[in-house]
């Protein structure tokens, strides 16, 4: 197998709840996508159980087996014992490696190889450097953070350290421990008969003068607009950027795969792909973070 | 029960010990703290008089250093480690594990409590911060319930803060950018949330409009009273509803919760609202004090008198109080 044009293109665990054979279907699409690395795993709500570890494991092999690097996901938010010890399973395992979303994952992983997920506060080199001490190898910049930062970050990055920026998806924005698609549905959170099983993109908040605003998946805040640095592939590039993710929506995240690899591959210009991506979109873009501007602005000329 | 009080400026300081704190957090006149607001904070010689003031009457004074440096910030942080120790505080409350490691190393007499900001919702996490840096104490986000701080506490090798009360974040701290999102600051960034100088009042034909970085997050009819547009606040629309889709805009009390936090073993009990005035310090102090004393004297027979409970509805936002994540309906 040719190895692909760089950066290399992962797939982020799927921050929804969708049905098992949804996720079956999705997997089976990713497998014959260009897509370089797959993170598995429930990473936002335990109740979730629609897909279970030994699925996951089952996922994991298929994707294996299709050539695709498995990164095994983590919740972001721990706070029952049952979610440890469901934790404690994924981090004990030796086929593939973690992505801790919480330094309590990071905990359990020390001493061997693991990646860590955007929602681990990495703002400084010398956070970078403690955790490449304890083991990490990859690291997804908080997207929060902007180009400069990034390049200061990469300067001083530790040896054999690769990084992962978000690229393309809802943001995450935050955790809570209140459910707000279960409160939007007016149902109590322990017992939220699967209300965000409706919403496979999130649910929409609009303010008052119709801007859609948020997008509420479960204990997670996402934003309605859709991060897209494809544009900026070229900052990416130039920045040593190893891998750029793209985080799955419903419908159309092979489309959106496949106009990334064009782009990589040089079969397309980023500025027409803008354009393309944009209509795939549940509800259009922003880059803002990247720029160092409020994180809904979208500033790149399509 | 360590009662830990917040302080903006000198006369809260003073409010606080006065008024029965054990312990006061403050911040340097700087984007090194989760309260960087205009006029707000300590330079250092305000801070050295404070905390000659409170060590005077026997209390203690922490700084909380508690944003996310980057690159171009560490020297700055560094160095407000160094002063923080040269000033003899009583504890370093720090979120960043960069600043943590730099303190720990370079100035091993300082105490270092983990900042709310930091995310610890585990024990995991919470040994991790502790094997590394030698934290004492953590303050834990206002996320768990009642039977999960106990559990922490049971397996944690540090002692546990918690929020008693105060403005209430409904996410996990050190976690929600939901402000940087519509104004390209966050708490973790910048050191403020919803920062004054993103919002606008406008005025219009029905009321009054309330907007941060452009996004209307309050319609308020004539006559209404007006709050402060604080993005997970806002009323919002989903599905045709429109209602508050994140939180009411209400405050956390959790007094009434005072013995069970006890026999979790909570140390420290934090009040919310260093960016508040010092006549909210000195009330929100003196009623919290009374509570504790009286649930020294007669732990059986605890329960929140009417009085504290009016005095703290005054201050309240909103004027609602609520236990948060404590109680069971949130979880």
């Amino acid at each position: 197998m040719t190895a692909s044009p760089a950066p290399r293109l992962s797939v982020g665990a799927i921050p929804y709840y969708w049905p098992k054979q949804q996720v079956d279907d999705f997997y089976a699409m990713v497998a014959d996508s260009p897509a370089d690395i797959v993170y598995l795993g429930e990473t936002i709500c335990a109740k979730r159980n629609q897909v279970r570890f030994e699925d996951w494991l089952d996922i994991a092999a298929r994707l294996t087996a299709a050539g695709k690097e498995v990164v095994l996901s983590t919740l972001a938010l721990l706070e029952a014992e049952s979610e440890l010890k469901r934790l404690r399973a994924i981090c004990g395992q030796e086929d593939y490696l973690v992505e801790a979303n919480d330094l309590g994952a990071v905990q359990l992983l020390r001493g061997k190889p693991f990646a860590v997920g955007h929602s681990v506060n990495v703002y400084n080199h010398r956070t970078l450097e403690l955790l490449a001490a304890d083991g990490c190898r990859r690291w997804v910049l908080p997207v929060e953070l902007t180009r400069e930062t990034l390049a200061a970050m990469q300067r001083q990055r530790p040896a054999g350290m690769e990084t992962e920026v978000f690229a393309y998806g809802r943001l995450p924005l935050a955790y809570s421990a209140r459910c707000f698609t279960a409160r939007a549905r007016d149902l109590p959170k322990d017992d939220c008969r699967d209300a965000c099983l409706e919403d496979p993109d999130g649910m929409v908040v609009d303010t008052q003068d119709d801007n859609r605003f948020l997008a509420l998946n479960g204990i997670q805040t996402q934003s309605a607009r859709t991060m897209n640095l494809l544009p900026a592939l070229d900052d990416l590039r130039a920045l040593d950027v190893d891998i750029l993710r793209v985080s799955p929506q419903s419908q159309y995240t092979g489309e959106v795969l496949a106009l990334f690899h064009k782009v990589r591959a040089g079969e397309l210009a980023p500025a027409a792909a803008g354009e393309a991506l944009a209509a795939l979109m549940p509800t259009g873009p922003c880059d803002g973070y990247w720029r160092g501007a409020a994180g809904m602005d979208a500033l790149a000329v399509a | 029960m360590e009662l830990v009080c917040p302080a903006g400026n000198l006369p809260s300081l003073k409010a606080a010990v006065d008024n029965g704190a054990d312990a006061v957090y403050t911040g340097f006149r700087d984007d090194t703290n989760a309260r960087h607001f205009a006029g707000l904070n300590f330079t250092a010689g305000k801070l050295a008089d404070g905390i000659r003031y409170a060590k005077g009457k026997g209390k203690r004074v922490f700084i909380a250093m508690n944003t996310y440096p980057r690159p171009d910030g560490i020297a700055r942080f560094e160095e407000a480690v160094d002063q923080a120790a040269a000033l003899g505080v009583d504890a370093l409350i720090c979120a960043d594990i960069g600043v943590l490691d730099y303190a720990a190393r370079r100035q091993p007499k300082l105490n270092l409590h983990l900042s709310v900001q930091g995310s610890a919702t585990n024990y995991e996490a919470l040994r991790y911060y502790h094997e590394h840096f030698g934290i004492r104490r953590a303050v834990l986000p206002r996320v768990l319930s009642m039977a999960q701080i106990e559990h922490v506490i049971e397996q944690s090798p540090v002692e546990i803060e918690v929020f008693g009360f105060g403005s209430l974040c409904v996410m996990v701290e050190g976690r929600c950018i939901l402000s940087s999102y519509a104004t390209g600051r966050s708490p973790n960034t910048y050191g403020a949330c919803s920062p004054a100088s993103h919002v606008e009042w406008i005025e219009t034909d029905t009321g009054l409009d309330t907007r941060l970085g452009g996004v209307l997050i309050q319609r308020h009819a004539k006559g209404e009273n007006v709050g402060y547009p604080t993005l997970c606040k806002g009323t919002y629309r989903t599905d045709g509803r429109t209602y508050h889709a994140i939180e009411d805009p209400v405050s956390l009390n959790a007094m009434a919760l005072l013995p069970q936090l006890a026999a979790a073993g909570v140390a420290a009990v934090k009040i919310e609202g260093r960016q508040r005035s010092p006549v909210y310090v000195k009330q929100v102090t003196r009623v919290w004090r009374e509570a504790l004393d009286a649930f020294a004297r007669d732990p059986e027979h605890f329960a929140p008198q009417a009085e504290w409970t009016a005095e703290l509805a005054k201050v309240s936002e909103g004027a609602q109080t609520t236990l948060g994540p404590y109680h069971r309906p949130w979880q």
